[in-house]
């Protein structure tokens, strides 16, 4: 006999809870996810920007050791006398490790969102029509590249991944004999190749993707966002993976 | 009227969901169908797979459905991994078998989305949706009272865009689809049908704050995989999105304004 | 026999709707929020009413057996709505609307409901716009207008080919606006299975919760029913496969007159049936009329594909026999030439059973982008159903049941024969008479909805101030819900050996053969003689699996079609009893030479509203006589 189970109750008023205080521009906004991918459109064009730089002046290293070591050099002295040495270098590092920490952070935040919003899963394979790997995988590439970062601050900045080289150890100053001594190393190579495809894939769709998440949409420009992405991983990559290549082909080195 | 023209599909086997409530696991079990005519629709093989349950005397299979035209957006069903099935631009009702093949498997699977709870087997609770059109998806414009419909010209393209983005028949295929269980799809459809149109414009800020924010308290994020737009019955391209994100972002730098002005 | 009351206020015709405004009493504004108020659907007439009188103060229950308001078949809606706008100064005006559609039902409706139609059209549309409703701009950002069955001027508004569902959509967005302010309760997928009738008012409605079984009642100082049409009694049709009766057959059970049942709209332009596991059949908007040729074969056994049958071969029946509306014949009469054509051995596609709709022309004419532009997404559900592109081959159609002008009686202020029970939309038989014209459903929807519900409704409740009305604990209504308690487990208990689909099935059949697009006296006899067997067979035989207290389809399903047995005998009946020819009733026994439509205005210029004795076959038919002082019946002639 049809006794109820639990009685519904009708829908009303869903829209009268009072307006909750807002709290400061910039966390307001980061309080949705669609602010939460701002965030991360953001620090990702910053770090995009750092990566292209870093690629571009790491392309000295086929100038030689001179040149080499003087970018570098050059980075510390930037804007010396105006500001005493090193000092704009740590800014950027500043804003680098701040974009990293806001980047990872809404990532985490979407993601866990995103585990919410689907508790359970499909029992079925699914047949994902244009969803592409790496758009899927950009959880995986983010962590494997910063990882790889981790590792690489060790090995060519602070330097106590290095020593292990087979000619002496980290020589403070002398990043292109750093470089050379690192990449020397096959499995270091090879960490580094991994690395930067994986980097690659993450921009693939990251570069893509962050102009839909800003809104950036003009059907005058939106065929060329595909391109964009696709060339800028490709010059990332191409440009990343030739150091540890010209190393071990001794193109770079002695 | 005699089925003898056009073919005949046979040995169809389905894996179809069954659960009986809210509370059950539910299971896989799997139906045959000997034959059936390619010109019946994905939905008229379930009715006769049901007509043979209640035959041998077993619960006959719930999903949701009514209008079978396309409009409604009650149908739903994940048709071997894919909502709505496998022709793109159509809902599960409108989906004929012409597009399956003899001796086929088909796996049918209810939405999966925390905001659409099971009821039973196939049949899923999509108010969810309701409740973000509840919060803004609206002009105010009280009965009586309205300007002449003519006062206020639309240029053509700009009601075209704001049409484009209005067909959306509220099925919940692009949650059901997108990896992240995100609605940006459906609720950007809306923000821009009404952020569109010159009648939109009064509250178009309070509305794009309003939705979003109600959206983000029962769905996911978008990763802009556009899983959506494939699945979407009507082809609601995603461009609505970027277009509800930026009038977000600007939605909340006006309001900010407003208040700061008073 | 009793006499019935319309209730048509005095003054002349143009008059009648605002003398009425001025003498109804009103409700002050502080006291509305004391009456609540149930509105039993949320289609365009439903979501419009709900919306409107919540925005006006009222308490508001909407009640819907769908998941959510949007889903109402209003959606369905393609070709357009209706309105006297004259934008095209097309010599529109809302007399020639008002003539038009009192002309198009076939001098079968009431003048003053009419003329009040036409005159709210115009505000109906100012409404939808003012809610973002975008419609077609031209390029000056105008709106756009087209022409449709039974009109010689431009009067239609559309949006693509989804006028119905933008207009839904307009009208859920406000209601869903009055649920998120709280001014609106709504309880979805809860189908009324009852009214409630307590001292000679109506007092309520018992629904029955989809989901969990659970049967309530719900007591209100007043309850519009807004439930849609019954066209699925035949089966196929192009009604959504939940529509149903049920809503104003339990009202016409509790003393609800039921009006002109026989009065079914066949649609000329619907997708031909294909197999016999059709469940339902898909119109093409009449809209393609305007564009598209009707042309079958003249040589009987014809068999070359259609592009192949030179000109000379073709008949093109419409332009021939109506050469001033040609294509754009109205649905009736359109429909029985298709009929004929079929009949005559003359139909096209593998089944034989469909007339070509050609488009070549129009293709020339205006070449493939404008026809896209205006048909593309039409063309398209054609393509996906019937799986031929109707850019190359010429569309095939055939009529199918489509729209019930007949409906629960309702006098000017649409309140039907019970005190507080109103009746509003398709399921009302106001304002169509024996047939409807394109376009003109959605109208009357929102302005039944919008303009006049508001202000009828007031009317009545004025004087119930501060009077208690009964309470869900009233003895009327346990006893209603003890009785639809035990009618649901009665289908479970049966335990026969056929579903309620196939008795569906066998229903529509009968009522398709016999009470559809031509009836005669002994098939109307043959129906009334083979529905009661097969009704009390439903009644011994049915199997419905599964339990209550769950979500089943089976179960709903049973329900409805007992209700539709119900209606079926006494749509006989009324066609039976109805000696002429009008509009969608064409009774082969009443046509002149050419095969038209005869009406006998001496005996049949009247609404038949039957009134419930307990058995359909039985019914009392009362009548409404209609005075037609602005119109003078004329024979309805479209050549
Ligand atoms: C395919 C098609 C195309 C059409 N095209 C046009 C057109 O171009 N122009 C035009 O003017 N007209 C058109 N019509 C007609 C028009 O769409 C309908 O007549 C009109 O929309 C009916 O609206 P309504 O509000 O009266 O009922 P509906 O929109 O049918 O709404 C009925 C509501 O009642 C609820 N309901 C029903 N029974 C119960 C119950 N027992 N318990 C609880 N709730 C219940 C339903 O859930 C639903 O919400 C078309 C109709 C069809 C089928
Ligand atoms: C450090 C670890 C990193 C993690 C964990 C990470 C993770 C992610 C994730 C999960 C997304 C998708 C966000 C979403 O759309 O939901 C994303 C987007 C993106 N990432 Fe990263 N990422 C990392 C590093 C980087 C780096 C180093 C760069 C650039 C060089 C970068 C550039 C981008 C860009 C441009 C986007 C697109 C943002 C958008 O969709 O709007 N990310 N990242
Ligand atoms: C094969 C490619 C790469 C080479 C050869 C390389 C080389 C170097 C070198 C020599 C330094 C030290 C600079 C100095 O201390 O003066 C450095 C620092 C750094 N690299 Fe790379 N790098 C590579 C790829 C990358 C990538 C892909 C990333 C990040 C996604 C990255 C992030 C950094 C960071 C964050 C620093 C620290 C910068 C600082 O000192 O502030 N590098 N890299
Ligand atoms: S956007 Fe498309 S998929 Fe999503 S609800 Fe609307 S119609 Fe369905
Ligand atoms: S698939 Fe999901 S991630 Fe965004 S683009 Fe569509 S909502
Ligand atoms: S049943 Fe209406 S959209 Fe599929």
């Amino acid at each position: 006999m049809a006794q109820a189970i639990q009685s519904r109750e009708p829908v009303s008023g869903t829209a009268t809870s009072p307006k909750k205080r807002r709290r400061s521009f910039v966390l307001d906004l980061y309080g949705t996810a669609v602010g939460k991918k701002y965030a991360m459109a953001i620090t990702g064009i910053m770090l995009l920007g750092f990566v292209f730089a870093h690629m571009v002046g790491n392309l000295k290293m086929y100038l030689g050791p001179q040149d080499f070591n003087h970018y570098a050099e050059f980075l510390r002295e930037l804007l010396v006398p105006i500001l005493p040495r090193t000092v704009v270098l740590w800014l950027m590092r500043g804003g680098l490790f701040l974009a990293v920490v806001v980047h990872i952070h809404a990532a985490y935040g979407l993601t866990r969102l995103n585990r919410r919003a689907r508790s359970v899963k499909y029992q079925s394979p699914r047949d994902y029509q244009v969803a592409s790997f790496a758009s899927r995988t950009m959880r995986w590439t983010g962590i494997i590249v910063f990882l790889f970062v981790l590792w690489h601050l060790a090995d060519l900045t602070w330097g106590f991944a290095n020593a292990v080289g087979n000619d002496g150890s980290f020589v403070r100053g002398d990043a292109y004999g750093n470089v050379v001594r690192s990449l020397e190393r096959v499995p270091v190579a090879v960490l580094y190749i991994v690395a930067n495809i994986a980097l690659g894939i993450h921009l693939f769709h990251g570069v893509w993707s962050l102009f839909q998440s800003l809104g950036w949409n003009n059907p005058r420009f939106n065929k060329w966002r595909r391109q964009l992405a696709t060339g800028f991983a490709t010059i990332i990559v191409v440009g990343n993976v030739s150091f540890p290549i010209a190393v071990l082909a001794g193109i770079v080195g002695k | 009227m005699n089925a003898a023209h056009g073919n005949h599909l046979t040995n169809l086997t389905l894996k179809i969901w069954r659960q009986t409530g809210p509370s059950d696991p539910g299971k896989f079990e799997s139906y045959r169908i000997d034959s059936i005519s390619d010109e019946a629709s994905f939905l008229e093989m379930l009715d006769v797979l049901n007509e043979k349950l209640i035959a041998e005397g077993r619960e006959a299979i719930v999903f949701d459905h009514d209008c079978r035209e396309g409009i409604c957006g009650t149908c739903s069903l994940m048709i071997d991994g894919q909502a709505h099935g496998p022709q793109r631009g159509t809902a599960t009702c409108q989906l004929h078998m012409r597009k399956f093949h003899s001796d086929q498997e088909i796996v049918i699977e209810p939405w999966r989305a925390t905001a659409f709870p099971i009821i039973k087997d196939l049949m899923v609770n999509r108010t969810a949706f309701d409740r973000i059109i509840e919060q803004g998806g609206f002009i105010t414009a009280p009965t009586g009272g309205a300007p002449d419909a003519n006062l206020i010209p639309v240029a053509k393209p700009v009601a075209d865009a704001a049409m484009d983005a209005a067909e959306c028949i509220g099925c919940g295929a692009c949650v059901a689809a997108c990896p992240n269980g995100a609605a940006n799809l459906f609720t950007g459809a809306k923000v821009a049908h009404l952020n569109l149109l010159p009648q939109g414009q009064a509250e178009r800020w309070s509305r794009v704050e309003a939705m979003v924010e109600a959206m983000d308290e029962q769905f996911g994020s978008c990763t802009n995989h556009g899983e959506c737009e494939a699945a979407c019955p009507k082809s609601i391209s995603i461009d609505v999105i970027a277009l509800m994100n930026r009038d977000y972002l600007k939605a909340k730098v006006k309001n900010r304004k407003l208040i700061a002005q008073i | 026999m009793t006499a019935l009351d319309s209730k048509i206020p005095d003054g002349a015709i143009a008059d009648k709707w605002d003398n009425y405004k001025t003498g109804m009493k009103l409700v002050n504004p502080n006291n509305k929020r004391k009456f609540k108020i149930i509105v039993v659907g949320s289609g365009l007439a439903g979501a419009s009413a709900a919306a409107s009188l919540a925005e006006l103060g009222y308490q508001v229950d909407v009640f819907t057996f769908h998941d959510s308001p949007r889903r109402a078949h209003s959606i369905a809606a393609q070709g357009g709505i209706n309105a006297a706008k004259n934008y095209h100064g097309d010599g529109d005006s809302i007399h020639r609307l008002f003539y038009d559609t009192v002309k198009g039902g076939d001098f079968r409706s009431r003048e003053a409901n009419v003329y009040r139609l036409a005159q709210v059209s115009v505000d109906i549309i100012d409404q939808m716009v003012a809610q973002g409703v975008p419609f077609a701009r031209e390029y000056g950002g105008l709106l756009d207008n087209r022409s449709f069955g039974g009109a010689q001027v431009s009067r239609t508004f559309y949006a693509r080919g989804q006028t119905g569902q933008q207009l839904l959509l307009g009208a859920y967005q406000q209601l869903a606006r009055q649920i998120g302010l709280g001014n609106v309760r709504l309880f979805n997928r809860c189908e009324l299975v009852d009214t409630v009738v307590i001292d000679g008012q109506c007092a309520g409605i018992v629904v029955r919760d989809l989901v969990n079984g659970e049967i309530t009642s719900h007591a209100a100082h007043a309850t519009v029913l807004a439930t849609g049409g019954y066209g699925n009694v035949f089966f196929l049709s192009t009604n959504a496969m939940n529509c149903n009766v049920t809503a104003a057959w339990r009202a016409h059970r509790n003393g609800a007159y039921f009006a002109n049942p026989c009065y079914t709209q066949i649609h000329p332009t619907c997708i031909p049936q294909a197999d016999d596991t059709q469940s339902k059949l898909t119109l093409m908007s009449e809209s393609l009329r305007n564009d598209g040729r009707v042309w079958v074969p003249k040589n009987l056994g014809e068999t070359r594909p259609a592009n192949e049958i030179p000109e000379d071969d073709r008949d093109y029946y419409l332009e021939r026999l109506y050469p001033s509306f040609g294509n754009l014949a109205p649905r009736d009469i359109s429909s029985r030439a298709a009929k004929r054509a079929v009949d005559s051995g003359r139909g096209v596609g593998p089944l034989k059973n469909g007339v070509y709709l050609d488009f070549a022309a129009a293709i020339g004419r205006l070449g493939k982008e404008v026809v896209q532009e205006r048909y593309g997404n039409l063309f398209e559900m054609y393509e996906r159903i019937a799986g031929e592109n109707p850019y190359d081959v010429p569309m095939r159609i055939y009529p199918a049941s489509h729209y019930t002008m007949g409906g629960l009686w309702v006098d000017y202020e649409l309140m039907t024969t019970i005190p507080g029970l109103y009746c509003a939309g398709e399921a009302n038989f106001s304002d169509h008479g024996a047939n409807r014209l394109g376009a003109s459903a959605l109208m009357q929807g929102l302005a039944d909805g919008y303009f006049v519900l508001p202000y009828t409704i007031g009317n009545y409740l004025a004087p119930m101030l501060n009077k208690p009305i009964p309470g869900v604990d009233h003895p009327g209504f346990l006893a209603a819900e003890a009785e639809a308690r035990g009618r649901y487990q009665r289908y479970l208990d049966i335990k026969g050996t056929r579903s309620p689909d196939w008795f569906h099935r066998e229903l529509g059949k009968i009522i398709w053969d016999y009470c559809g697009m031509e009836r005669t006296e002994q098939g109307l006899q043959k129906a009334l003689s083979e529905l009661p067997p097969l009704y009390e067979e439903f009644q011994k035989d049915l199997r419905v699996t599964g339990d209550g207290a769950s979500t089943n389809q089976t179960l709903e399903k049973a329900g409805r079609v007992d209700d539709f047995f119900q209606l079926g005998m006494l749509m006989c009946r009324d066609a039976l009893e109805r000696r002429e020819s009008a509009g969608g009733h064409f009774r082969a026994e009443y046509q002149d030479e050419e095969g038209e439509a005869q009406r006998d205005d001496e005996n049949f210029a009247h609404v038949a509203a039957w009134e419930w004795t307990g058995d359909p076959m039985h019914a009392i038919r009362n009548v409404e006589e209609l005075e037609f002082e602005t119109i003078h019946l004329a024979k309805r002639s479209y050549k």
